[in-house]
Protein backbone atom coordinates (compact mmCIF):
# COMPACT_ATOMS: atom_id res chain seq x y z
CA UNK A 1 0.00 0.00 0.00
CA UNK A 2 0.99 3.60 -0.29
CA UNK A 3 1.16 5.44 3.03
CA UNK A 4 -1.06 8.35 3.91
CA UNK A 5 0.31 11.77 3.07
CA UNK A 6 2.65 10.49 0.39
CA UNK A 7 0.34 9.80 -2.54
CA UNK A 8 -2.38 12.45 -2.33
CA UNK A 9 -5.67 10.75 -3.17
CA UNK A 10 -4.08 8.36 -5.62
CA UNK A 11 -4.67 10.32 -8.81
CA UNK A 12 -1.56 12.39 -8.15
CA UNK A 13 0.61 9.32 -8.75
CA UNK A 14 -1.54 7.72 -11.44
CA UNK A 15 0.84 9.01 -14.14
CA UNK A 16 3.53 6.80 -12.65
CA UNK A 17 1.77 3.69 -11.35
CA UNK A 18 -1.19 1.52 -12.20
CA UNK A 19 -3.12 1.93 -8.96
CA UNK A 20 -4.91 -1.38 -9.49
CA UNK A 21 -1.60 -3.18 -9.00
CA UNK A 22 -1.23 -1.83 -5.47
CA UNK A 23 -2.70 -3.52 -2.42
CA UNK A 24 -4.24 -0.22 -1.53
CA UNK A 25 -3.92 3.52 -1.45
CA UNK A 26 -4.12 5.16 1.96
CA UNK A 27 -5.15 8.66 1.07
CA UNK A 28 -4.02 12.00 2.48
CA UNK A 29 -5.22 12.60 6.05
CA UNK A 30 -8.76 13.91 6.01
CA UNK A 31 -10.53 16.04 8.60
CA UNK A 32 -14.11 17.22 9.02
CA UNK A 33 -13.28 20.78 8.11
CA UNK A 34 -10.83 22.33 5.65
CA UNK A 35 -7.34 22.73 7.12
CA UNK A 36 -4.70 25.06 5.69
CA UNK A 37 -1.90 23.18 7.42
CA UNK A 38 1.20 24.79 8.88
CA UNK A 39 3.19 27.68 7.47
CA UNK A 40 6.10 27.20 5.09
CA UNK A 41 8.81 25.96 5.61
CA UNK A 42 7.36 22.56 6.29
CA UNK A 43 10.18 20.30 5.23
CA UNK A 44 13.80 19.68 6.11
CA UNK A 45 16.05 17.13 4.50
CA UNK A 46 17.97 15.18 7.13
CA UNK A 47 20.50 12.34 6.96
CA UNK A 48 18.74 9.42 5.21
CA UNK A 49 15.38 11.02 5.65
CA UNK A 50 13.31 14.13 6.03
CA UNK A 51 11.22 16.04 8.51
CA UNK A 52 7.79 17.26 7.56
CA UNK A 53 5.39 19.57 9.32
CA UNK A 54 2.54 19.70 6.84
CA UNK A 55 -0.11 19.67 9.56
CA UNK A 56 -2.90 17.73 7.83
CA UNK A 57 -3.54 20.24 5.06
CA UNK A 58 -6.71 19.04 3.34
CA UNK A 59 -9.96 20.46 2.04
CA UNK A 60 -12.20 18.63 4.47
CA UNK A 61 -14.65 15.76 4.16
CA UNK A 62 -17.29 17.66 2.17
CA UNK A 63 -14.76 18.27 -0.57
CA UNK A 64 -13.64 14.64 -0.37
CA UNK A 65 -17.18 13.32 -0.79
CA UNK A 66 -18.09 15.77 -3.53
CA UNK A 67 -14.90 16.09 -5.57
CA UNK A 68 -12.50 13.26 -4.76
CA UNK A 69 -14.70 10.23 -4.16
CA UNK A 70 -16.37 10.39 -7.60
CA UNK A 71 -12.94 10.28 -9.25
CA UNK A 72 -11.76 7.19 -7.37
CA UNK A 73 -14.86 5.12 -6.79
CA UNK A 74 -14.57 3.29 -10.08
CA UNK A 75 -10.81 2.81 -9.97
CA UNK A 76 -9.88 -0.78 -9.23
CA UNK A 77 -7.91 -0.39 -6.01
CA UNK A 78 -8.54 -0.20 -2.26
CA UNK A 79 -8.83 3.47 -1.37
CA UNK A 80 -8.53 3.82 2.39
CA UNK A 81 -9.40 7.08 4.12
CA UNK A 82 -6.98 8.29 6.80
CA UNK A 83 -9.31 9.73 9.45
CA UNK A 84 -8.22 12.58 11.74
CA UNK A 85 -9.85 14.69 14.41
CA UNK A 86 -9.21 17.16 17.20
CA UNK A 87 -11.82 15.54 19.43
CA UNK A 88 -13.42 12.12 19.71
CA UNK A 89 -16.65 13.62 18.41
CA UNK A 90 -14.85 14.79 15.26
CA UNK A 91 -13.36 11.33 14.65
CA UNK A 92 -16.82 9.79 15.03
CA UNK A 93 -18.59 12.30 12.81
CA UNK A 94 -15.97 11.97 10.08
CA UNK A 95 -16.09 8.18 10.28
CA UNK A 96 -19.87 8.27 9.89
CA UNK A 97 -19.49 10.37 6.76
CA UNK A 98 -16.96 7.95 5.30
CA UNK A 99 -19.12 4.97 6.28
CA UNK A 100 -21.72 6.19 3.79
CA UNK A 101 -19.28 5.72 0.91
CA UNK A 102 -19.68 2.20 -0.49
CA UNK A 103 -16.35 2.06 -2.31
CA UNK A 104 -14.22 2.89 0.72
CA UNK A 105 -13.40 -0.57 2.09
CA UNK A 106 -11.65 0.54 5.29
CA UNK A 107 -10.45 3.50 7.30
CA UNK A 108 -7.12 4.15 8.93
CA UNK A 109 -7.69 5.97 12.20
CA UNK A 110 -4.80 8.37 12.59
CA UNK A 111 -4.08 8.86 16.28
CA UNK A 112 -0.46 9.67 15.62
CA UNK A 113 -0.02 12.86 13.58
CA UNK A 114 2.79 14.80 15.30
CA UNK A 115 2.14 18.05 13.44
CA UNK A 116 -1.18 19.31 14.76
CA UNK A 117 -1.77 21.25 17.95
CA UNK A 118 -5.00 19.55 18.95
CA UNK A 119 -5.85 15.86 18.74
CA UNK A 120 -3.61 13.87 16.43
CA UNK A 121 -0.77 12.27 18.31
CA UNK A 122 -2.24 13.25 21.68
CA UNK A 123 -4.73 10.40 21.30
CA UNK A 124 -2.08 7.88 20.43
CA UNK A 125 0.39 8.31 23.26
CA UNK A 126 -1.62 6.90 26.13
CA UNK A 127 -3.69 3.73 26.43
CA UNK A 128 -6.83 5.37 27.89
CA UNK A 129 -7.08 8.06 25.18
CA UNK A 130 -6.30 5.59 22.39
CA UNK A 131 -8.91 3.21 23.77
CA UNK A 132 -11.51 5.95 24.04
CA UNK A 133 -11.22 7.09 20.42
CA UNK A 134 -11.09 3.57 19.00
CA UNK A 135 -14.08 2.49 21.08
CA UNK A 136 -16.14 5.47 19.90
CA UNK A 137 -15.26 4.96 16.24
CA UNK A 138 -15.74 1.19 16.43
CA UNK A 139 -19.28 1.78 17.63
CA UNK A 140 -20.21 3.53 14.37
CA UNK A 141 -18.05 1.67 11.86
CA UNK A 142 -18.36 -1.99 11.00
CA UNK A 143 -15.95 -2.20 8.07
CA UNK A 144 -12.23 -2.89 8.63
CA UNK A 145 -10.77 -0.40 11.10
CA UNK A 146 -7.01 0.13 10.97
CA UNK A 147 -5.45 2.20 13.74
CA UNK A 148 -2.24 4.05 12.88
CA UNK A 149 0.09 4.15 15.85
CA UNK A 150 2.62 6.70 16.99
CA UNK A 151 6.19 5.62 17.67
CA UNK A 152 6.58 8.52 20.10
CA UNK A 153 5.66 6.35 23.08
CA UNK A 154 7.46 4.36 25.73
CA UNK A 155 5.80 1.06 24.89
CA UNK A 156 4.08 0.82 21.53
CA UNK A 157 3.01 -2.79 22.11
CA UNK A 158 0.85 -1.68 25.05
CA UNK A 159 -0.92 0.89 22.87
CA UNK A 160 -1.41 -1.74 20.16
CA UNK A 161 -2.93 -4.15 22.67
CA UNK A 162 -5.17 -1.41 24.01
CA UNK A 163 -6.64 -0.56 20.60
CA UNK A 164 -6.96 -4.24 19.74
CA UNK A 165 -8.96 -4.60 22.93
CA UNK A 166 -11.39 -1.97 21.68
CA UNK A 167 -12.01 -3.79 18.43
CA UNK A 168 -9.38 -2.50 16.01
CA UNK A 169 -9.10 -4.93 13.08
CA UNK A 170 -5.52 -4.00 12.34
CA UNK A 171 -2.77 -1.66 13.48
CA UNK A 172 -0.45 0.23 11.15
CA UNK A 173 2.89 1.48 12.38
CA UNK A 174 4.86 3.59 12.54
CA UNK A 175 3.84 7.17 11.93
CA UNK A 176 6.72 9.66 11.94
CA UNK A 177 9.08 10.26 14.83
CA UNK A 178 9.02 13.69 16.41
CA UNK A 179 12.24 15.45 15.47
CA UNK A 180 13.70 18.83 14.66
CA UNK A 181 16.26 20.55 12.49
CA UNK A 182 18.29 23.65 13.27
CA UNK A 183 19.97 26.07 10.87
CA UNK A 184 23.22 26.86 12.66
CA UNK A 185 24.01 29.84 10.43
CA UNK A 186 20.76 31.68 11.11
CA UNK A 187 20.40 30.15 14.59
CA UNK A 188 16.78 29.38 13.77
CA UNK A 189 14.72 26.21 13.49
CA UNK A 190 14.33 25.04 9.88
CA UNK A 191 10.62 24.26 10.26
CA UNK A 192 8.01 26.92 10.95
CA UNK A 193 6.64 24.65 13.67
CA UNK A 194 10.12 24.02 15.17
CA UNK A 195 9.44 20.27 15.40
CA UNK A 196 8.21 17.89 12.73
CA UNK A 197 7.86 14.23 11.84
CA UNK A 198 10.92 12.26 10.77
CA UNK A 199 10.54 9.64 8.03
CA UNK A 200 12.73 7.76 5.59
CA UNK A 201 15.44 5.09 5.96
CA UNK A 202 16.76 6.87 9.07
CA UNK A 203 13.86 5.45 11.06
CA UNK A 204 13.76 1.97 9.55
CA UNK A 205 15.60 0.03 12.25
CA UNK A 206 13.41 1.53 14.98
CA UNK A 207 10.22 0.98 12.98
CA UNK A 208 11.25 -2.61 12.33
CA UNK A 209 11.86 -3.18 16.04
CA UNK A 210 8.44 -1.73 16.87
CA UNK A 211 6.68 -3.86 14.26
CA UNK A 212 8.42 -6.90 15.70
CA UNK A 213 7.33 -6.02 19.25
CA UNK A 214 3.74 -5.27 18.24
CA UNK A 215 3.45 -8.42 16.12
CA UNK A 216 4.43 -10.43 19.20
CA UNK A 217 1.83 -8.65 21.31
CA UNK A 218 -1.34 -8.62 19.20
CA UNK A 219 -3.38 -11.11 17.21
CA UNK A 220 -4.72 -8.67 14.62
CA UNK A 221 -2.76 -8.10 11.39
CA UNK A 222 0.06 -5.58 11.60
CA UNK A 223 0.77 -3.19 8.73
CA UNK A 224 4.42 -2.22 8.84
CA UNK A 225 5.99 0.98 7.60
CA UNK A 226 8.92 3.27 8.28
CA UNK A 227 11.68 3.93 5.78
CA UNK A 228 10.82 1.16 3.31
CA UNK A 229 12.71 2.01 0.10
CA UNK A 230 12.80 -1.33 -1.71
CA UNK A 231 11.51 -4.91 -1.73
CA UNK A 232 14.19 -6.12 0.69
CA UNK A 233 13.09 -3.54 3.25
CA UNK A 234 9.47 -4.63 2.79
CA UNK A 235 10.37 -8.30 3.20
CA UNK A 236 12.25 -7.49 6.41
CA UNK A 237 9.09 -5.95 7.86
CA UNK A 238 7.06 -8.98 6.81
CA UNK A 239 9.55 -11.37 8.34
CA UNK A 240 9.28 -9.31 11.54
CA UNK A 241 5.54 -9.92 11.54
CA UNK A 242 3.90 -7.40 9.21
CA UNK A 243 1.02 -8.83 7.16
CA UNK A 244 1.23 -5.88 4.80
CA UNK A 245 3.48 -2.88 4.36
CA UNK A 246 3.03 0.75 3.46
CA UNK A 247 5.50 2.72 1.42
CA UNK A 248 5.64 6.44 2.06
CA UNK A 249 8.61 8.74 1.79
CA UNK A 250 10.15 6.55 -0.93
CA UNK A 251 7.37 7.76 -3.24
CA UNK A 252 8.83 11.28 -3.06
CA UNK A 253 12.09 9.93 -4.45
CA UNK A 254 10.50 7.68 -7.04
CA UNK A 255 6.74 7.13 -7.31
CA UNK A 256 7.30 3.86 -9.15
CA UNK A 257 8.94 2.28 -6.07
CA UNK A 258 5.69 0.76 -4.70
CA UNK A 259 5.26 -1.35 -7.84
CA UNK A 260 8.95 -2.22 -7.90
CA UNK A 261 8.43 -3.55 -4.37
CA UNK A 262 5.47 -5.68 -5.45
CA UNK A 263 7.61 -7.23 -8.19
CA UNK A 264 10.58 -7.60 -5.85
CA UNK A 265 8.53 -9.47 -3.24
CA UNK A 266 7.34 -11.88 -5.93
CA UNK A 267 10.92 -12.44 -7.07
CA UNK A 268 11.97 -13.14 -3.49
CA UNK A 269 9.17 -15.66 -2.97
CA UNK A 270 10.13 -17.45 -6.18
CA UNK A 271 13.83 -17.44 -5.35
CA UNK A 272 13.20 -18.90 -1.89
CA UNK A 273 10.52 -21.27 -3.19
CA UNK A 274 7.67 -19.95 -1.08
CA UNK A 275 4.25 -20.67 -2.53
CA UNK A 276 2.54 -17.77 -0.81
CA UNK A 277 3.47 -14.45 0.72
CA UNK A 278 1.78 -15.66 3.91
CA UNK A 279 4.72 -18.01 4.44
CA UNK A 280 7.09 -15.13 5.12
CA UNK A 281 4.89 -13.21 7.56
CA UNK A 282 6.51 -13.48 10.96
CA UNK A 283 8.91 -16.09 9.60
CA UNK A 284 11.93 -14.52 11.25
CA UNK A 285 14.13 -17.29 12.62
CA UNK A 286 15.32 -16.29 16.07
CA UNK B 1 0.31 16.19 -19.32
CA UNK B 2 1.84 12.88 -18.38
CA UNK B 3 4.78 12.98 -15.98
CA UNK B 4 7.37 10.24 -16.05
CA UNK B 5 10.39 8.94 -14.16
CA UNK B 6 13.12 8.25 -16.68
CA UNK B 7 16.78 7.35 -16.71
CA UNK B 8 18.20 9.93 -19.11
CA UNK B 9 21.58 9.97 -20.77
CA UNK B 10 23.79 12.93 -19.99
CA UNK B 11 25.23 13.89 -23.36
CA UNK B 12 26.96 17.11 -22.39
CA UNK B 13 28.13 18.89 -19.26
CA UNK B 14 29.64 22.27 -20.07
CA UNK B 15 31.00 24.68 -17.52
CA UNK B 16 29.65 28.14 -18.39
CA UNK B 17 31.37 30.14 -15.68
CA UNK B 18 32.80 29.61 -12.21
CA UNK B 19 29.58 28.15 -10.78
CA UNK B 20 27.18 27.55 -13.69
CA UNK B 21 27.01 24.43 -15.82
CA UNK B 22 24.81 23.40 -18.71
CA UNK B 23 23.73 19.76 -18.61
CA UNK B 24 22.15 18.29 -21.72
CA UNK B 25 20.01 15.20 -21.15
CA UNK B 26 18.72 12.85 -23.80
CA UNK B 27 15.67 10.62 -23.66
CA UNK B 28 15.27 7.35 -25.55
CA UNK B 29 11.69 8.27 -26.34
CA UNK B 30 10.08 11.38 -27.79
CA UNK B 31 10.10 14.30 -25.39
CA UNK B 32 6.73 15.25 -23.97
CA UNK B 33 5.65 18.85 -24.61
CA UNK B 34 7.78 21.07 -22.35
CA UNK B 35 7.09 24.75 -21.72
CA UNK B 36 9.19 27.58 -20.27
CA UNK B 37 8.81 27.68 -16.50
CA UNK B 38 8.51 23.93 -16.14
CA UNK B 39 11.10 22.01 -14.18
CA UNK B 40 12.55 18.57 -13.56
CA UNK B 41 13.40 16.76 -10.33
CA UNK B 42 16.80 15.11 -10.50
CA UNK B 43 18.14 12.23 -8.44
CA UNK B 44 21.77 12.78 -7.48
CA UNK B 45 22.82 9.20 -6.81
CA UNK B 46 26.54 9.95 -6.79
CA UNK B 47 26.07 11.65 -3.44
CA UNK B 48 24.58 8.95 -1.22
CA UNK B 49 24.06 11.45 1.62
CA UNK B 50 21.61 13.40 -0.51
CA UNK B 51 18.22 11.86 0.14
CA UNK B 52 15.79 13.94 -1.89
CA UNK B 53 15.84 14.89 -5.55
CA UNK B 54 16.78 18.43 -6.53
CA UNK B 55 14.56 20.57 -8.77
CA UNK B 56 16.01 22.45 -11.75
CA UNK B 57 14.36 24.72 -14.30
CA UNK B 58 14.51 23.68 -17.91
CA UNK B 59 16.88 25.88 -19.90
CA UNK B 60 16.06 24.69 -23.38
CA UNK B 61 14.66 21.83 -25.43
CA UNK B 62 15.65 20.17 -28.68
CA UNK B 63 12.77 17.81 -29.53
CA UNK B 64 14.45 16.61 -32.75
CA UNK B 65 17.36 15.23 -30.71
CA UNK B 66 15.07 14.19 -27.81
CA UNK B 67 17.18 16.45 -25.62
CA UNK B 68 16.64 19.16 -23.07
CA UNK B 69 19.12 21.15 -21.04
CA UNK B 70 19.38 22.41 -17.50
CA UNK B 71 21.30 25.34 -16.10
CA UNK B 72 22.87 24.07 -12.89
CA UNK B 73 24.20 26.74 -10.56
CA UNK B 74 26.21 25.45 -7.62
CA UNK B 75 24.26 26.41 -4.54
CA UNK B 76 24.82 23.46 -2.23
CA UNK B 77 26.03 19.91 -2.05
CA UNK B 78 23.38 18.54 -4.43
CA UNK B 79 24.00 20.94 -7.28
CA UNK B 80 27.76 20.66 -6.75
CA UNK B 81 27.76 16.89 -7.12
CA UNK B 82 25.44 17.09 -10.13
CA UNK B 83 28.00 19.25 -11.92
CA UNK B 84 30.57 16.43 -11.58
CA UNK B 85 28.51 14.07 -13.76
CA UNK B 86 30.09 13.29 -17.10
CA UNK B 87 28.76 12.67 -20.58
CA UNK B 88 27.65 9.06 -20.76
CA UNK B 89 26.31 8.99 -17.19
CA UNK B 90 22.66 8.10 -16.61
CA UNK B 91 20.56 10.40 -14.45
CA UNK B 92 17.09 9.64 -13.10
CA UNK B 93 14.76 12.53 -13.78
CA UNK B 94 11.06 13.10 -13.05
CA UNK B 95 9.61 15.44 -15.66
CA UNK B 96 8.02 17.59 -16.94
CA UNK B 97 6.82 19.19 -13.71
CA UNK B 98 4.81 22.30 -12.91
CA UNK B 99 3.10 24.84 -15.11
CA UNK B 100 4.81 27.18 -17.49
CA UNK B 101 4.39 30.90 -18.02
CA UNK B 102 1.27 32.27 -19.68
CA UNK B 103 2.43 32.91 -23.21
CA UNK B 104 2.27 36.50 -24.50
CA UNK B 105 -0.17 37.65 -27.17
CA UNK B 106 1.34 38.36 -30.62
CA UNK B 107 1.06 42.10 -30.01
CA UNK B 108 2.54 42.07 -26.51
CA UNK B 109 5.73 43.79 -25.48
CA UNK B 110 7.37 41.70 -22.80
CA UNK B 111 10.11 42.09 -20.20
CA UNK B 112 11.85 39.00 -18.89
CA UNK B 113 13.85 39.52 -15.69
CA UNK B 114 16.22 36.83 -14.46
CA UNK B 115 18.72 36.53 -11.66
CA UNK B 116 20.82 33.63 -10.37
CA UNK B 117 19.56 30.25 -11.52
CA UNK B 118 16.34 32.05 -12.51
CA UNK B 119 18.09 33.01 -15.73
CA UNK B 120 17.31 29.55 -17.17
CA UNK B 121 13.54 29.81 -17.61
CA UNK B 122 13.90 33.39 -18.87
CA UNK B 123 16.24 32.30 -21.66
CA UNK B 124 13.89 29.45 -22.57
CA UNK B 125 10.94 31.84 -22.54
CA UNK B 126 12.80 34.34 -24.74
CA UNK B 127 13.23 31.60 -27.29
CA UNK B 128 9.68 30.33 -27.47
CA UNK B 129 7.47 33.31 -26.75
CA UNK B 130 7.16 33.73 -30.49
CA UNK B 131 7.36 37.51 -30.72
CA UNK B 132 9.36 39.84 -32.93
CA UNK B 133 12.65 40.60 -31.29
CA UNK B 134 11.77 44.26 -30.79
CA UNK B 135 9.00 43.17 -28.45
CA UNK B 136 11.18 40.91 -26.28
CA UNK B 137 13.40 42.52 -23.66
CA UNK B 138 15.50 40.38 -21.36
CA UNK B 139 17.09 41.90 -18.27
CA UNK B 140 19.57 39.73 -16.41
CA UNK B 141 21.16 40.61 -13.09
CA UNK B 142 24.16 39.19 -11.25
CA UNK B 143 26.72 40.21 -8.67
CA UNK B 144 29.53 40.57 -11.14
CA UNK B 145 30.53 40.01 -14.77
CA UNK B 146 31.94 36.59 -13.86
CA UNK B 147 28.53 35.48 -12.54
CA UNK B 148 26.74 36.09 -15.85
CA UNK B 149 26.48 33.21 -18.30
CA UNK B 150 27.10 33.51 -22.02
CA UNK B 151 23.74 34.19 -23.68
CA UNK B 152 24.99 34.40 -27.26
CA UNK B 153 22.83 31.44 -28.30
CA UNK B 154 19.75 33.40 -27.23
CA UNK B 155 20.76 36.87 -28.37
CA UNK B 156 18.67 36.74 -31.53
CA UNK B 157 15.52 36.24 -29.44
CA UNK B 158 15.34 39.81 -28.17
CA UNK B 159 17.11 42.76 -26.63
CA UNK B 160 19.38 41.81 -23.78
CA UNK B 161 20.38 44.06 -20.87
CA UNK B 162 22.65 43.33 -17.96
CA UNK B 163 23.18 44.65 -14.49
CA UNK B 164 25.92 43.83 -12.02
CA UNK B 165 26.19 44.89 -8.42
CA UNK B 166 29.83 45.89 -8.93
CA UNK B 167 29.31 47.54 -12.31
CA UNK B 168 31.65 45.12 -14.12
CA UNK B 169 29.04 44.45 -16.82
CA UNK B 170 26.13 46.58 -17.95
CA UNK B 171 24.38 48.87 -15.53
CA UNK B 172 25.67 49.04 -11.98
CA UNK B 173 23.20 47.90 -9.33
CA UNK B 174 20.18 45.60 -9.27
CA UNK B 175 17.86 44.81 -12.17
CA UNK B 176 15.46 47.38 -10.72
CA UNK B 177 18.11 50.07 -11.31
CA UNK B 178 18.32 49.48 -15.06
CA UNK B 179 16.87 52.25 -17.28
CA UNK B 180 14.80 49.77 -19.33
CA UNK B 181 13.09 48.82 -16.10
CA UNK B 182 13.11 52.08 -14.16
CA UNK B 183 11.66 54.39 -16.71
CA UNK B 184 9.68 52.06 -18.93
CA UNK B 185 8.06 49.32 -16.86
CA UNK B 186 4.54 50.54 -17.58
CA UNK B 187 5.22 50.29 -21.32
CA UNK B 188 5.33 46.52 -21.10
CA UNK B 189 2.27 44.33 -21.48
CA UNK B 190 3.74 41.44 -19.58
CA UNK B 191 6.60 41.10 -17.11
CA UNK B 192 8.01 37.68 -16.22
CA UNK B 193 10.60 37.08 -13.54
CA UNK B 194 12.53 34.27 -11.92
CA UNK B 195 15.35 34.60 -9.42
CA UNK B 196 16.04 35.39 -5.79
CA UNK B 197 12.91 36.23 -3.79
CA UNK B 198 13.95 39.81 -2.91
CA UNK B 199 14.41 40.52 -6.63
CA UNK B 200 11.07 38.99 -7.57
CA UNK B 201 9.30 40.84 -4.75
CA UNK B 202 10.79 44.16 -5.87
CA UNK B 203 9.68 43.49 -9.45
CA UNK B 204 6.24 42.34 -8.31
CA UNK B 205 5.78 45.50 -6.25
CA UNK B 206 6.69 47.77 -9.15
CA UNK B 207 4.60 45.79 -11.65
CA UNK B 208 1.61 45.91 -9.30
CA UNK B 209 2.05 49.66 -8.91
CA UNK B 210 2.31 50.10 -12.67
CA UNK B 211 -0.68 47.83 -13.24
CA UNK B 212 1.33 45.51 -15.48
CA UNK B 213 0.63 41.79 -15.82
CA UNK B 214 3.39 39.99 -13.94
CA UNK B 215 4.24 36.36 -13.37
CA UNK B 216 6.90 35.08 -10.99
CA UNK B 217 8.42 31.62 -10.79
CA UNK B 218 8.98 30.44 -7.22
CA UNK B 219 11.62 28.08 -5.89
CA UNK B 220 10.20 26.88 -2.55
CA UNK B 221 11.87 23.81 -1.07
CA UNK B 222 10.11 20.63 -2.09
CA UNK B 223 10.40 16.91 -1.50
CA UNK B 224 8.44 15.27 -4.33
CA UNK B 225 7.84 17.80 -7.12
CA UNK B 226 4.52 16.29 -8.18
CA UNK B 227 2.03 17.39 -5.56
CA UNK B 228 1.94 14.70 -2.91
CA UNK B 229 4.23 15.86 -0.09
CA UNK B 230 2.57 19.28 0.27
CA UNK B 231 5.84 20.75 1.55
CA UNK B 232 6.51 23.51 -1.01
CA UNK B 233 3.37 25.51 -0.29
CA UNK B 234 3.03 29.23 -0.91
CA UNK B 235 0.30 31.34 0.64
CA UNK B 236 -2.06 32.57 -2.05
CA UNK B 237 -5.33 34.44 -2.10
CA UNK B 238 -7.02 31.04 -2.20
CA UNK B 239 -4.97 29.41 0.56
CA UNK B 240 -1.85 27.28 0.48
CA UNK B 241 -0.91 26.17 -3.01
CA UNK B 242 1.84 23.75 -4.01
CA UNK B 243 4.62 25.49 -5.91
CA UNK B 244 5.33 22.21 -7.73
CA UNK B 245 1.86 21.58 -9.18
CA UNK B 246 -0.07 24.86 -8.86
CA UNK B 247 3.11 26.78 -9.79
CA UNK B 248 6.00 27.26 -9.94
CA UNK B 249 4.68 30.16 -12.02
CA UNK B 250 2.19 32.40 -10.22
CA UNK B 251 0.49 35.62 -11.22
CA UNK B 252 1.42 38.21 -8.60
CA UNK B 253 -2.28 38.95 -8.06
CA UNK B 254 -2.70 35.45 -6.65
CA UNK B 255 0.10 35.80 -4.08
CA UNK B 256 -0.14 37.36 -0.65
CA UNK B 257 3.25 39.06 -0.74
CA UNK B 258 3.36 42.28 1.26
CA UNK B 259 4.36 44.45 -1.68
Amino acid sequence: MTASGTCGFGQEIADFVDLSKLGGVVMKGTTLKHREGNDYPRMAETPSGMLNAVGLQNKGVDNFVKNIYPTIKDVDSNFIVNVNGSTIEEYVELTERINELDKIPAIELNISCPNVKEGGMAFGVSCPSAEAVVKAVRAVYSKPLIVKLSPNVTNIAEIAKAVEGQGADSVSLVNTFLGMAVDAESRKPVLSTITGGLSGPAIKPIALRMVWQVAQAVKVPVIGMGGIMNATDAIEFMLAGATAVQVGTAIFIDPTIPLQIVDGINDYLERHKFSSVNEIIGALQV
Amino acid sequence: MRKTVQELLLVENTQLNHDNFRLVLQSESELPPIYPGQFVNVEIKKASEIFLRRPFSILDIDPAKKQFSLLVKILGRGSKVLTTYEAGDKISVIYPLGNGFKMPEPTDKVLLIGGGSGVAPMLFLSKVCGLNTDQVHVLLGARSDKDHVDISAYKANGNFYFTTEDGSLGEKGFVTNHPVYKSKLSEFDKVYTCGPNPMMKAVAADAAKAGVFCEVSLENMMACGFGVCLCCVEKTTSGHKCVCTDGPVFNINDLTWQI
